[in-house]
């Protein structure tokens, strides 16, 4: 039989209908894609795929049961190494992970293993009824801080060893950034409480409405009787330019536009929380989230989204998935192009002018790509004199986050990184006997499977040392 | 769910609530906020910590209903139950070493003032309190700054309650008689808090405000919060109200820059405010 050369494509809503509405954006794969799909699997004897999981999934094996139609036991098999196959298979960056190891690949295209995954999971949560099944408790208690993806697949661990575990949400929803980042265009929030209603089953405590380091700290966790404590805080504070103009009325944060809209539901008609809709919009950044707050402009109502970065699209870092369907959505890329300040309204005539500080456009300096730098990464340098301005309402600045400081601050003798990240071993474990740590606090700004295989890594290290002990 | 156990009206707009919620009353200190929801879908609001009692697990909160939340707040009784209730959040006021300081309150500033002065009057400090309120009407807690204040001077708008003048005219008095303070805490309205900046920045009396941006989580994720100071260097520097503050240096806040974001969605809080109005008035009907 001869090989498919190319990936079956993933079924989508049309761009220029889903510009303009928050349904997701892929649909999934139907059983009878999804079949095809698993026969191109070579099955191969050395599986590199498995080795670019950052939990280990056993791919192939899931791969096999999808191709005899046992969807169930691919669920089952994926279910076994990942608390969150339904995340996962749609957010997950196959193609530096699992995918770009496939033989399959090496002349093709390779398997669409994320596209598998998601079809798995959908499978069964579409079809089963889970029942509650919970493990003999062991008796020992775990505490984890944060409700991100780090932290349900730490406690998930735990959970299924028979731990009774506790994990402490500063907000009032569980799913970290799994609901205050990732729109519903990309990850439905049905799934994400899908997944939560399913540790609950484990026997896992969710207590929203905590800050540890504030309403709790983690020495009081030890005293309350935590054996250990996973703390998976996340990445914090957003940050800024340092630019003239960022404080004025319509610059948002990233962190803040994407909470607005989705774990707020500003999108929605009649939300209590407002957001700007409508009008020009300029996102400054090039990562995944910039382009989540680019397409989320759009669906809000923008006539005109603009995505302002300083390097080339080859150092662009967001998924290649997320830019080309931000391109097939209308948003205008803008590259080696640097913001050197936001410009606002005034009437000088006026000083009550409600439109007064009201941002008018984003004044930015053309860049080319110069010598590289330690990382090889070609470094941008400015263009003299190649100032422009372009008009918009809104600016959204999405150029990473720092650490909140509030759990360093509250835990003594908790060692962090001069990026205020936490330093852990390759266990997980800090420099405080008991406490570990994992996912963006750890590392700053990553991804969410990234995360989710600090989780495991920790909840193995947390089970052999509470064991030991 | 956190239960209101007690509702009380202290003038025709502002009301205080005492509500249920142990974990926060068991760590609450004077200057801290907390972030409310009123119901599921409903909007995050701050609201600074007015009182707490670390036995019963209550924590006291005094607001002022001027916006969609502020209202539905205000709709639900004793017994009611709110959605979330989270804290304490921020940093408290700082009271190490001070034993003269001088709170200045405006309006429904006071309900977070007031804490504060009770807070160092029952450490020991000599507390003089200066609040300011529009008219009589408006005015709250008048016996409690009684008992926490050694002095008390009380400023109204239009000289219906008191001396008719603003806050700042005795506390420049008092500072152009040479009197100093340790501190001098500014709890209010933006502009107020920049005219009492002003003032004491002639006589170089350290200055506290404590800060009321627009938050949404309000624990060091979104970055709404932020705003503008000037270190001794003049070099300007993002902070971030929920984990930096509340309570800034006055001298090295952007007082101006707080205003103009503060207004941000005025137009959207009052079309929410008479909607929710309708609303209220036809389940009335």
């Amino acid at each position: 039989m001869p090989v498919i050369p190319h990936k079956h494509p993933m079924p989508s809503q049309d761009p220029a209908v889903r510009a303009h509405n928050f349904n997701e954006v892929a649909t999934g794969y139907t059983a009878e894609i999804a079949v095809e799909e698993a026969k191109r699997c070579l099955n191969c004897k050395n599986k590199p795929c498995v080795a670019g999981c950052p939990v280990g999934i056993d791919i192939p094996a899931f791969i096999a049961k999808i191709k005899e139609g046992d969807f169930e036991g691919a669920y089952d098999v994926i279910s076994a190494f990942s608390s969150l196959p339904a995340v996962c298979g749609r957010v997950c960056p196959q193609e530096t992970q699992c995918e770009s190891k496939c033989t399959l690949g090496i002349k093709f295209e390779p398997v669409g293993i994320g596209r598998l995954e998601r079809f798995a999971a959908d499978t069964h949560n579409a079809n089963v009824c889970d029942s509650a099944v919970r493990p003999a408790p062991n008796g020992h208690k775990v505490a984890v801080v944060g409700s991100g993806p780090s932290g349900l697949t730490c406690a998930g661990d735990l959970a299924r060893k028979g731990y009774k575990v506790t994990v402490f949400e500063a907000l009032h929803t569980a799913g970290g950034v799994l609901v205050y980042g990732i729109p519903e265009f990309r990850l439905p929030k049905t799934i994400v409480a899908r997944e939560v209603e399913g540790l609950k089953r484990l026997g896992v405590d969710i207590e929203t409405n905590v800050v540890v380091g504030r309403t709790l700290t983690v020495d009081e966790l030890f005293a309350d009787g935590y054996e250990a404590v996973f703390i998976g805080s996340g990445a914090g504070l957003p940050n800024f330019m340092g630019i003239p103009g960022e404080s004025l009325k319509g610059v948002y944060s990233a962190n803040e536009f994407l909470t607005r809209s989705n774990l707020m539901k500003a999108y929605r008609d009649h939300s209590d929380t407002p957001i700007m809709k409508g009008g020009k919009v300029a996102v400054v950044g090039g990562g995944n989230v910039a382009m989540d707050a680019a397409r989320t402009a759009l669906r809000l109502g923008a006539e005109k989204v603009y995505i302002v970065y300083r390097r080339s699209m080859t150092e662009l870092p967001a998924r290649r998935e997320e830019v080309e369907h931000a391109e097939e959505e209308g948003i205008d890329f803008r590259l080696l192009c640097n913001p050197v300040e936001v410009l606002g309204y005034h009437n000088p005539d006026d000083r009550r002018d409600p439109k007064n500080g009201c941002v008018t456009g984003i004044k930015c300096i053309k860049m080319e790509l110069g010598e590289p730098d330690e990382r090889g990464r070609r470094r941008p340098v400015p263009v003299a004199g190649s100032e422009f301005v372009l008009d918009v309402d809104t600016v959204v600045i999405s150029i990473g986050t720092s650490p909140n400081p509030l759990i360093k601050s509250t835990v003594k003798g908790l060692e962090v990184n001069k990026h205020g990240g936490i330093i852990v071993n390759e266990d997980g474990l800090t420099s405080r006997e008991g406490i570990y740590a994992g996912g963006d606090a750890v590392t700053g700004a990553s991804t969410v499977i990234s995360a989710m295989g600090a989780g495991k890594v920790a909840a193995k290290a947390i089970d052999e040392y509470i064991r030991k002990a | 769910m956190y239960r209101i156990l007690e509702k009380r009206q202290l003038n025709p707009t502002v009301t205080f609530m005492s509500i249920d919620a142990p974990l926060v009353a068991r760590k609450a200190l004077p200057g801290q906020f907390i972030i409310l929801r009123v119901s599921e879908d409903g909007e995050r609001i701050p609201l600074t910590v007015a009182g707490y009692d670390r036995e019963k697990g209550s924590v006291d909160i005094i607001f002022q209903v001027v916006g969609a939340t502020t209202m539905k707040l205000n709709a639900k009784q004793k017994g009611d139950a709110i959605c979330d209730f989270v804290g304490p959040l921020g940093k408290p006021t700082e009271t190490e070493g001070i034993k003269k300081a001088c709170i200045v309150g405006g309006g429904v500033g006071c309900a977070i003032a007031y804490p504060v002065a009770k807070g160092l009057h029952d450490l020991g400090c000599e507390v003089t309190t200066i609040a300011g309120f529009r008219n009589k009407d408006l005015v709250i807690l008048e016996k409690e700054f009684e008992e926490a204040s050694d002095r008390f001077f009380r400023m109204s708008d239009d000289g219906t309650w008191e001396e008719k003048g603003v806050v700042t005219a005795p506390l420049k008095e008092m500072l152009e008689k040479g009197e100093r303070f340790d501190t001098v805490i500014a709890i209010g309205p933006l502009v107020m808090m920049k005219f009492v900046t002003l003032e004491t920045a002639k006589f170089g009396q350290k200055t506290t405000v404590s800060m009321n941006p627009i938050m949404i989580d309000g624990t060091g994720m979104c970055g709404c919060c932020r705003l503008t100071v000037t270190d001794a260097d003049g070099n300007k520097h993002t902070k971030f109200a929920c984990v930096d503050g509340p309570d800034f240096d006055a001298f090295t806040v952007d007082f101006d820059e707080a205003m103009m974001r503060n207004a941000m969605y005025s137009d959207f809080e009052r079309r929410a405010r008479e909607e929710e109005c309708n609303l209220l008035k036809a389940e009335v009907k």
